[in-house]
């Protein structure tokens, strides 16, 4: 019989336990959005191409369009929340405003969570390299270039602060 | 738009898998989704309810048994990526996983999946064809057959694996010394689908190809290996040119579509097919 209902799901996200009661078909970008409030994670295509929902599921990059809540319990959900904000951006974050790597910020989130798992596997990218890195990842506004000089950036901020 | 209503299941072994496939008529197994959700997403599917099997860690491994690399079937295509056994064991595996979609695809897409679901111009369907790989499946009450890759892929998205059954286990023949093999694809935009893609396998005797088994993808409902090559008996550039023109022959009868005309897949089989001989011999000089 298809439930009609909607069910108690527990996910970790950011860190902290959330409690959702929400449909078996609600997918994870949905809950994130519409019943956690984190917005940062947008809705493209729907359907795993365009990189708009990218999370980290258990620290790796995944399209949460392509999660139901069900598969997401018991791991850890970080989004691009958990970086940092106003009062104190994350490397990242502060290497995008400088280097102009956002004009619109849909791709955005996506984007920065991307590279920083690609960061924490490879600090010294060429610039090919970052290129591959956000290659899964679609952006209408910037053309890429400053894209990739932010993260080039980031990777030189990130590496100097391990340092000292 | 958003997948029609459907009951989550989340299986707690194998077995609960199997007879929750054996009493709903209406279900289908769900392992990494990236193929799955995506359908339902687009409502071009839509079951009645869902069997969620990512909890089933006994079907996440890889190992090399005797001639065989065997990879669980919910391995992620990320875990078989740099995989040192699966390099050394089976480098068309190795090189043919990078290939798929992005990053974040392959961290949620499972081998068995990719098996599975079968699509016309996917990466691991057409390595097993390429080096006639196994399948093997299973069903409720301790059933398990071994399915070989020549009888597997039976048409556009459909296998011979039954609605109740579920793949546990993908195997590819391990590497022989005097095999040399290639992979190779090419889509408008990294990432997307294939239009066409190529997986080769060459027995050599020094710089002759005695024999090649070319495996082309995206030309048809299924991965379909070229006749007429088992014998070929060449020298790699006369090897590749025979093999290169079988290649756009097939792919001359392929149909037209919206991403590519018939004649344009065959112009690429052809140059895919030369690459890939190239690319599979490059260290022979």
């Amino acid at each position: 019989m298809i439930s009609m209902g909607r069910r108690n799901w527990t996910l970790r996200v950011n860190g902290a336990t959330a409690e959702v009661e929400v449909e078996d078909r609600k997918l994870l970008l949905d809950v994130l959005r519409e019943d956690l409030d984190l917005t940062g994670a947008h809705a493209g295509c729907e359907h795993g191409v365009c990189g708009a929902c990218t999370i980290l599921l258990d620290g790796l990059p995944v399209r949460s369009c392509l999660m139901f809540v069900g598969q997401a319990e018991g791991q850890d959900i970080e989004t691009i929340e958990s970086l940092g904000g106003p009062e104190e951006l994350h490397p990242l974050q502060a290497s995008f405003v400088e280097h102009l790597g956002f004009q619109c910020g849909y791709c955005t989130p996506g984007i920065i969570l991307t590279v920083k798992e690609f960061l924490s596997r490879n600090s010294t990218p060429t610039r090919e390299e970052a290129r591959e890195a956000i290659s899964g990842n679609l952006c209408r506004c910037t053309g890429y270039s400053q894209i990739v000089d932010s993260v080039l950036s980031a990777a030189e901020a990130m590496r100097s602060s391990e340092a000292s | 738009m958003k997948p029609s209503r459907f009951r989550y299941e989340r299986a707690e072994s194998l077995e609960d898998a199997l007879q929750l496939l054996a009493s709903e008529a209406d279900a289908k197994v769900l392992a990494g989704g990236q193929s799955l959700i995506a359908l339902m997403n687009l409502r071009l599917a839509s079951p009645g309810v869902v069997v969620d099997i990512g909890e089933l860690d006994e079907l996440r491994y890889v190992r090399r048994e005797d001639a065989m690399l065997r990879v669980g079937a919910l391995t992620t295509q990320s875990a078989v990526e740099h995989h040192s056994v699966v390099e050394k064991s089976c480098p068309l595996l190795a090189e043919a996983v990078g290939y798929i979609a992005h990053g974040a695809i392959r961290n949620r897409g499972t081998v068995g999946g990719s098996i599975a679901h079968a699509d016309p111009a996917a990466e691991l369907p057409l390595v097993l064809a390429a080096i006639d790989g196994e399948v093997t499946v299973k069903s409720s009450g301790g059933g398990a057959r071994v399915v070989s890759a020549n009888d597997f892929f039976r048409g556009f998205l459909m296998t011979a694996v039954e609605p109740q059954e579920i793949i546990t286990e993908v195997a590819f023949p391990v590497a022989d010394a005097h095999e040399r093999f290639a992979f190779t694809e090419f889509a408008r935009r990294p990432g997307d689908f294939a239009l066409v893609a190529v997986a080769c396998k060459l027995i050599m005797v020094g710089q002759v190809v005695r024999s090649a088994q070319v495996a082309l993808g995206g030309l048809g409902a299924t991965p379909v290996v070229l006749g007429g090559l088992s014998d070929i008996n060449l020298p790699v550039a006369r090897a590749a040119e025979v093999a290169a023109n079988t290649a756009h022959e097939f792919a001359s009868e392929s149909t037209s579509d919206l991403h590519a005309s018939s004649a344009y897949r065959a112009h690429l089989a052809r140059a895919l097919v030369k690459r890939a001989f190239q690319h599979a011999t490059a260290s022979e000089a």
